[in-house]
């Protein structure tokens, strides 16, 4: 009888397509923080690489007055300005006794800073964290029509794409340009610029199509993050600040 | 490699329980089965725990403590699966000092069953992320990218499933268009494919084909792009496509507190979770699975 019963819930089991369904799902997120111990084989895998980098990376070069951040203000964030300015005062030498000619302004993009510059000593550290990339600064040959397709571009993305104090931008509450100047003058559609960036956006990165059409590019073989060691070299104490370059105002 | 054998003969004992002890077994094990998953995205070479005077992160993340929380997990529950969905490299001097040796060597001790591949893991060209494959002892998952011409044919799989006592966990993986955010001359002759598509052509064989009891996406496309509603996101795969049960992504850093709860094409529900980045948190999901006629995924309980 027992047999008989069990042969009769197998059979029930089989014939009414029997599958696995989820009943109850939970979900959450564990923070990794100080409360959990961390796994001494794995530490102990870790430090003799530890070792190599930290012997390598943790002189002391300068001094960050406060925290930096990308995601601290509109157009023109603090970090950023610090790095397009950095890209300028570092690279036009090169590009002038190179060249004779003179870089006109930066354009770098918001998506570069890997990192904030966290308040406190800045080391060689610092820029490996803010620019852990390969890339390096290119000048790329710009007729002012196509500066014009670079502003163009700026109003569309709506981001604080980091560009040196020579230039000026002004967009209305909206995005739009009201005015543009370079060194207190307007762009002419004529006139050839010449415009700092990095070989990344040059090459379409950040879809940033209006370096296509160029006069001519100038490969200075110098990577951005050894742009700023060696900005962070020559500077005490940073003095990063939002201002006024690259700005929204509100019309009525 | 000894882990991949593990799971390879689970597959092989569960089809023989499935095919002779079917019954007997649903009579004497408990109803309900635990699945785990356990996921990381974006960690960008964040090996070391962020400093004490760190600005935003001071003292969260490092890999050896995730190691303990991923250890003390499995040891509760042995069917888990931990996942990462892309940007492993690129974000510490690991990355440019040993290339993502290192982040390889780590996932493998930490067992990760698979990952995706995410724009930065192409930083070093696919070459270099190619050079790094033998440190890796898991898979590596995309079913959009077309790497036929490519170093890396034949080292990346659409898809795989997973069988942890008895249950069928299909993980399929997908990245994020290239052109424009990655430079040509890094990722080469990789072709991206319609992650739309894609994901339903995976759906309909891991579903329909290989009679998965869950599935899982593996994104690296990004949680949602607010400005540019047109671009595919976690949020258009869950709304557009229909049987995933869990999508884990990544790329805009999205620390989602919790999991978001989303309705498919078949108004359905599919969970789609991100942990942020830099191995800050480890995402927990767990899925509780009943054998039997069971009811439709509408009247789970989501706890979140």
């Amino acid at each position: 009888m027992q047999r008989f019963i069990f042969c009769f819930i197998c059979l029930a089991l089989f014939s009414c397509n029997r599958h696995y369904y989820t009943s109850k799902i939970e979900g959450k997120r564990l923070e990794i923080n100080y409360s959990v111990e961390a796994d001494s084989t794995i530490n102990a895998f870790i430090r003799p690489y530890r070792n190599h980098i930290d012997a390598s990376l943790d002189n002391v070069l300068s001094y960050a007055p406060e925290t930096y951040s990308k995601k601290d203000g509109d157009l023109n964030t603090a970090i950023g300005n610090l790095m397009a300015d950095a890209v300028y005062a570092e690279s036009n030498p090169i590009f002038n006794k190179r060249y004779s000619k003179n870089i006109d302004f930066v354009l770098l993009n918001h998506g570069g800073i890997r990192s904030i510059i966290s308040m406190g000593t800045v080391t060689k550290r610092t820029a490996f964290e803010v620019m852990p990339f390969e890339n390096a600064v290119v000048v790329v040959a710009l007729k002012g029509s196509q500066i014009h397709k670079m502003i163009e571009y700026l109003s569309v993305a709506k981001r604080a794409h980091p560009i040196s104090k020579q230039l000026q931008i002004t967009f209305n509450d909206s995005y739009k340009p009201l005015s543009v100047t370079l060194k207190g003058e307007a762009i002419s559609n004529q006139k050839t610029y010449y415009v700092a960036t990095n070989d990344y956006l040059y090459n379409g990165g950040d879809k940033m199509d209006f370096f296509k059409s160029n006069e001519g590019v100038f490969i200075l073989d110098y990577k951005i993050r050894s742009v700023l060691i060696d900005h962070f070299k020559k500077t005490d104490t940073l003095q990063a600040k939002i201002d006024q370059r690259f700005i929204r105002k509100q019309v009525n | 490699m000894k882990r991949r054998n593990f799971i390879k003969q689970t597959i092989a004992t569960s089809t023989l329980t499935s095919l002779g002890g079917l019954g007997l077994d649903v009579l004497t094990s408990p109803s309900v089965k635990k699945v785990t998953i356990l996921h990381t995205n974006d960690v960008h070479s964040h090996i070391d725990p962020f400093g004490p005077n760190d600005g935003r992160n001071a003292n969260k993340g490092g890999v050896a403590r995730r190691a303990s929380l991923i250890a003390a997990i499995r040891k509760e529950n042995p069917n888990t699966l931990l996942l990462d969905a892309g940007d492993i490299f690129q974000g510490t001097p690991y990355f440019n000092y040993y290339g993502g040796e290192l982040e390889f060597k780590l996932m493998s001790m930490l067992k990760y069953d698979a990952a995706t591949i995410g724009n930065h893991d192409f930083d070093n060209g696919i070459e270099g992320l190619y050079k790094q494959l033998p440190h890796a002892k898991f898979e590596f998952l995309s079913a959009n990218y077309d790497f036929k011409n490519t170093i890396l044919n034949g080292h990346v799989s659409p898809y795989q499933i997973f069988t942890l006592d008895g249950m069928k966990i299909g993980v399929f993986g997908l990245g994020i268009e290239l052109v424009g955010l990655v430079d040509k001359r890094m990722f080469k002759e990789t072709v991206y494919l319609d992650p739309i598509e894609i994901t339903q052509d995976m759906t309909r064989l891991l579903k329909d084909d290989k009679k998965c009891d869950l599935i899982i996406c593996l994104s690296h496309l990004g949680y949602e792009y607010k400005n540019f509603p047109k671009k595919v996101s976690d949020l258009t795969i869950a709304k557009r496509t229909k049987d995933i049960d869990l999508i884990i992504g990544g790329h805009t850093h999205t620390f989602l507190p919790k999991p978001t709860i989303e309705k498919n094409s078949e108004n359905k529900t599919v969970l789609v979770n991100q942990v942020g980045a830099y191995g800050l948190y480890l995402g927990k999901i767990d899925f509780y699975l009943e054998y039997g006629k069971g009811p439709t995924s509408q009247s789970t309980t989501i706890l979140v």
